[in-house]
């Protein structure tokens, strides 16, 4: 409860503060909302000349794409602090962080939110909307549950991108780059049916940087689509939980990077 | 209250090359050396003592710092503060413990110092009732309310400092970790904070470790002072131990009205001279300073004459040039070796 609390005040002053640039806060929005509108724009003109990709329907694709923009938006929003980690590792701040008596990861973590991201959520969340009402999809309670956690997943699974991106600024101090290329790159890769891609950009997507499992799978089943063969119904249900186990191996990688760090400093 | 023993840490120090090419060589093969930062280092503080941890340069105060206080785990050696473990029970330690590094605020730099506060509150669940009566006597030691609201990246150094050291003592810490906490400031600045810490030492028995420069830090506030040098001990002992163990050479600097054709002075040499300003170099166990002063004033007129003391880069160069300082504190065979390693 102390943690839930603490980071609910952290948040509070964060918001306050971004708020004290309200024009750049409601400019930053409005940009973020266009730019995301136009991102759709651009799938939609490919259907209106297509109709359909790999038996996927427009509006089927708009569920991909609402889905996998909700969850990176709010892993922006609330899993800033290790976006932008390595700027407070090159200024030293990591060491204010450990002569706190609180984890670094919950300190990390709670150190930033970038509230702008509400633009891009709120777009991804109209259209997962627009897309609901334009497909029939069968609610029951169990797939709402499922909806969820799928998303909660998903978030926690960027989250996790920008965990091994922090982390590995304890060894080069830089980030890698090429974490964007997870993120950023997912959110495109995501906004498709996996089943266009290659078999082993597949395997790769599902089994190690488990995205197909928090996006593609949950969006079979919530559409009642059919599973591609090959693909066991029972992993089909557990798929949107590899998110979280993501989420969880990099929170080991992060320790033994803070561990890393207390062994040589900077 | 805290105890060291053996403590030793030593990084290995990587040879990055440079450009694209090089930061891709980098990742698969890096030349290193280890750098010993800092050697065998034993000691023992009990509560309350305010000690000065003194040292050139990287000579291994910062590390043994981070090691107090659970930031660098050591490489070999042991190290206890308040009965913790600082590297293994980091979190217990840190809620016992008050840290300020000179050079960067642990504050939150766009956040006014009273939000910050009320952060810290939270973040040690100070309770209410002493969390209002340490601000209140900051306030008044320090004159923290004059800033209360202004946000941390705007406040001059001197403003900053002080909130640093409100800001470690708001959970009414054990102990304190100062590293460098005058550095940069004004002589008004720098009494402020001296006086405050002392007084903290007093009244709330608040064992105090300071690094620092600045010897007057030393002379106001410690009794006992440690010297560390090239990552190892070379004293331990009070400050005035330390004076007497060193040949206590001080320098005398004098404007003199007129050219003189001899300035020699009995018991003083003549150390630097450049037209009518000279130095001497004196000991006052030889010759006292007003007797000094007394000698001069009675054969020549002088415009000005000031008296400086060693400072402490010169204490400790004097520590390694002085054989007599050595043989107290290290068997013959340490001495050689610390005096070989200084050539």
């Amino acid at each position: 409860m102390h943690h839930l609390s603490l980071y609910l005040h952290f948040v509070k002053l964060r918001i306050r503060s971004q708020m004290e640039y309200r024009f750049s806060f409601v400019f930053d929005l409005f940009s973020q909302a266009s730019i995301a509108v136009i991102d759709f724009f651009m799938i939609a003109l490919l259907f209106n000349r297509f109709k359909e990709l790999a038996g996927w329907r427009l509006w089927e694709v708009g569920f991909l794409y609402g889905m996998i923009g909700v969850c990176f938006a709010v892993a922006e929003m609330v899993g800033r602090g290790f976006d932008v980690f390595q700027n407070s590792v090159v200024r030293g701040d990591f060491d204010t962080i450990l002569i706190r008596p609180l984890g670094t990861f919950f300190q990390v973590f709670s150190q930033d939110f970038l509230l702008r991201r509400v633009g891009r959520f709120s777009q991804a969340f109209v259209i997962l909307l627009i897309a609901n009402s334009q497909l029939t999809i069968s609610w029951s309670f169990v797939k709402v549950g499922y909806l969820l956690v799928s998303l909660v997943s998903g978030t926690s699974f960027f989250i996790g991108l920008f965990v091994i991106g922090a982390t590995s600024c304890f060894w080069t101090i830089q980030s890698i780059e090429i974490i964007n290329i997870f993120t950023n790159g997912g959110v495109f890769m995501g906004s498709y049916p996996f089943s266009i891609y290659r078999r082993w950009f597949r395997h790769f997507f599902t089994f190690i940087v488990p995205l197909a499992c928090v996006n593609y799978f949950p969006a079979l089943f919530l559409m009642e689509k059919v599973v591609p063969s090959g693909v066991s119904t029972l992993g089909v249900y557990l798929a949107p939980f590899a998110g979280f186990l993501f989420l969880g191996i990099t929170m080991l990688f992060w320790r033994w990077g803070v561990l890393h760090y207390q062994s040589t400093g900077h | 209250m805290i105890e060291v023993e053996n403590l030793s840490k030593t990084f290995k120090v990587y040879h990055h090359r440079q450009g694209f090419f090089g930061s891709f060589v980098n990742l698969f093969s890096r030349k290193h050396r280890i750098v010993q930062a800092v050697d065998n280092v034993s000691f023992s503080i009990k509560r309350g003592e305010v000690v000065g941890y003194l040292g050139p340069n990287g000579a291994g105060k910062s590390t043994t710092l981070k090691m107090l206080t659970g930031i660098l785990v050591p490489t070999s050696g042991r190290v206890t503060v308040n009965g913790y473990i600082p590297h293994r029970q980091r979190k217990e330690n840190a809620k016992h413990i008050g840290v300020v590094f000179g050079q960067r605020s642990h504050l939150w730099f766009d956040l006014p110092v009273q939000e910050s506060f009320e952060l810290l509150q939270r973040i040690y669940r100070i309770p209410q009732v002493e969390y209002n009566q340490n601000v209140e006597m900051f306030d008044a030691l320090l004159n923290i309310g004059k800033f209360f609201r202004t946000p941390v990246r705007q406040l001059s150094l001197g403003q900053r400092m002080r909130a640093d050291i409100a800001a470690a003592l708001l959970h009414n810490p054990e102990v304190l970790f100062l590293d460098e906490p005058t550095i940069g400031l004004d002589v008004v600045a720098k009494a402020r904070i001296r006086q405050f810490i002392q007084q903290i030492n007093t009244e709330r028995q608040v064992t105090v470790v300071l690094t620092t420069h600045d010897l007057d830090d030393v002379e106001k506030l410690c009794k006992r002072v440690i010297l560390i040098d090239k990552a190892r001990l070379c004293f331990d002992g009070e400050l005035a131990a330390l004076r007497r163990l060193l040949s206590t050479e001080r320098i005398l600097s004098v404007d003199y009205a007129e050219t003189y054709s001899d300035i020699s002075i009995p018991q003083a040499h003549v150390t630097y001279q450049e037209g009518n300003r000279v130095q001497y170099r004196f000991s006052p166990e030889e010759i006292s300073t007003a007797n000094l002063i007394g000698a001069i004033l009675q054969r020549f007129k002088i415009v000005d004459i000031s008296v400086q003391e060693p400072d402490i880069e010169e204490l400790i160069k004097t520590v390694y040039e002085d054989n007599r300082a050595l043989e107290q504190r290290f068997t013959e065979t340490d001495a050689i070796d610390l005096t070989n390693r200084n050539t």
